[in-house]
């Protein structure tokens, strides 16, 4: 068997590879994160209940009233966006004025509630969410086995999380919602209408959140506890990458997820907190993150 | 009149700014508020503009009150604001922040034109828009509200800390504009630039407008100015 470092490449590439898996998921987390940190200035702690709830609206779309992955793939998005539109719209809009504090308060709040009255329905333990016939089966690469429905997360995450970035980065919507993050009073004095377009940003975070939990289901399965249990580590890769930053959550994203993923081969004791030892020496020596700016 | 202020209060949190602000802007006319710091000129622009939560009175442009409008809605019905500091976007570049607020109307320039009369912005169109000279930087904030089609321009201070060639040449692109139809109701300290290019001033004193001088009376009334503006 081939190894490298002494290490059998199908087991190298295979840690690789979940590494990959998990780096899709914390970069489509932490750039619905930052793009609604970005505008409203709120740390949104539900984002990881948000997950949750793409990944539990899939399950019920395919379980009553049979409608599948692809279905739930555009419905759980909108469907929780429009959740996110409302808490936005009820609950933030009259903390605006507020210390950021507040925002983080409430949407901790948010998310333990939320879990709670799933794990409450649904208990602690996960529920099965099968793989899409067209998306099941793998490649053997020769070097290792790779699962179709993971290449397939992979690439869309990539594709939707650098769609996000042209978006921002290279359109005149864009071009409002940066300008917005800078001097909100002013673009909404060019005629923009600066509330709604918050909402909606709020709205389309908290829809990738749910995208996100969508994908994640066939594969960490759909439980009450799975936003949680991801929440704390997507934090960590949206302070490393730069807070508000879109190409830094990215970038950092899937390269924590890899690193993450190369931890487990080479020293599998560090693997649960390499990231966090990252995040205190990024923050040590760039505490605006590797892509932000200070203001 | 393209524009009626009548009984205009204006508040900042407790703070009461505008005390009832009265005055009119006639259609293709350019109209100076001249007063000492802290008189609420810039207050009373930004109340036209919407950008003042707290105010009461009446603001009517073109015979539509605006009064209880918020500011994206003004700036649709044809009024454009250029602010003292300006609002030049570090997170764009020129380019950006000049095709940023959209055109609520027919009859803004083309964006060549605005080149004409800012050649500077063409040739750093793909610099970030904050790298430019303070004179650039307000060549690109007035160049970006031409393009709106807005009908009544609100200009904040446009030639504060800015070099006398550039004061000059923000000079001549107003008279254009007047002369393009454009009505423009200007914030100023300084008055000798006001002097040549405004067809009314009125003097702003403690959140009132005190007095009004024609723009062809000004020299006659410079004892009267100086003694407002404490020059």
């Amino acid at each position: 068997m081939t190894e490298i470092f002494g290490i059998p490449t199908q087991a190298l590439f295979g840690q690789l590879l979940i590494g990959l898996i998990n780096g899709s998921f914390y970069a489509l987390l932490s750039l619905g994160l930052a793009v609604i940190f970005g505008l409203l200035n709120i740390i949104n702690f539900a984002h990881g209940a948000q997950y949750m709830l793409g990944a539990f609206c899939a399950y019920f779309l395919l379980n009553k009233w049979g409608l599948g992955y692809w279905w739930a793939l555009v419905i759980a998005p909108i469907a929780v966006g429009i959740t996110g539109v409302i808490i936005e719209r009820t609950m933030l809009k009259p903390l605006y004025k507020l210390d950021h504090l507040y925002g983080l308060l409430l949407t901790f709040g948010l998310a333990l509630v939320i879990q709670g009255l799933f794990r409450n329905e649904f208990g602690s333990s996960g529920l099965p969410y099968p793989i899409t016939k067209e998306l099941t089966g793998g490649h053997n690469l020769g070097f290792m086995f790779l699962p179709t429905y993971r290449a397939w997360v992979i690439v869309a995450s990539l594709a939707i999380c650098l769609a996000t970035w042209f978006m921002i980065e290279r359109t005149r919507l864009g071009a409002y919602l940066r300008a917005a993050t800078e001097n909100p009073q002013l673009v909404q004095a060019f005629g923009i209408n600066v509330p709604r377009m918050i909402t909606l940003t709020y709205g389309f975070g908290v829809g990738l959140a749910a995208l996100a939990g969508v994908m994640a289901g066939p594969i960490y399965q759909v439980s009450p506890q799975m936003g949680a249990d991801l929440i704390i580590v997507v934090f960590a890769v949206v302070v490393i990458g730069g807070m508000g930053s879109i190409m830094g959550s990215i970038v950092t994203g899937f390269g924590l997820g890899v690193i993450e993923g190369l931890t487990k081969v080479f020293y599998p004791e560090a693997s649960n907190t390499v990231i966090f030892i990252i995040m205190a020496i990024v923050l040590l020596i760039k505490p605006a993150g590797l892509f932000g700016t200070q203001k | 009149m393209i524009l009626e202020v009548r009984g205009l209060h204006a508040w900042y949190g407790e703070s009461h700014i505008l005390h009832g602000v009265d005055f009119d802007v006639a259609e293709g006319e350019v109209v100076t508020l001249l007063g000492r710091n802290g008189a609420g000129k810039t207050t009373t622009l930004k109340s036209i503009m919407g950008m003042v939560a707290r105010r009461q009175g009446s603001i009517r442009f073109k015979g539509e009150e605006l009064i209880h409008l918020t500011s994206y809605k003004v700036a649709r019905r044809g009024v454009a604001f250029c602010p003292e500091e300006r609002g030049i976007f570090a997170s764009l570049d020129v380019e950006e922040n000049l095709l940023l607020p959209p055109r609520i109307a027919e009859g803004g320039l083309s964006v060549e034109r605005v080149f004409e009369l800012f050649p500077n912005l063409k040739e750093r169109l793909r610099s970030q828009g904050t790298k430019l000279s303070g004179g650039e930087q307000q060549m690109l904030a007035i160049g970006r509200i031409l393009r709106t089609g807005a009908h009544l321009l609100l200009l904040d201070e446009p030639t504060e800390g800015l070099a006398p060639v550039i004061v000059q040449q923000i000079g001549r692109t107003i008279a254009e504009l007047k002369q393009h139809g454009f009505t423009i109701l200007l914030v100023e300290q300084n008055f000798r630039f006001a002097q040549k290019i405004a067809d009314r001033h009125y003097i702003v004193e403690h959140g009132r407008v005190v007095d009004m001088v024609p723009g062809a009376e000004l020299e006659a009334n410079m004892g009267r100015v100086h003694q407002y503006l404490g020059v």
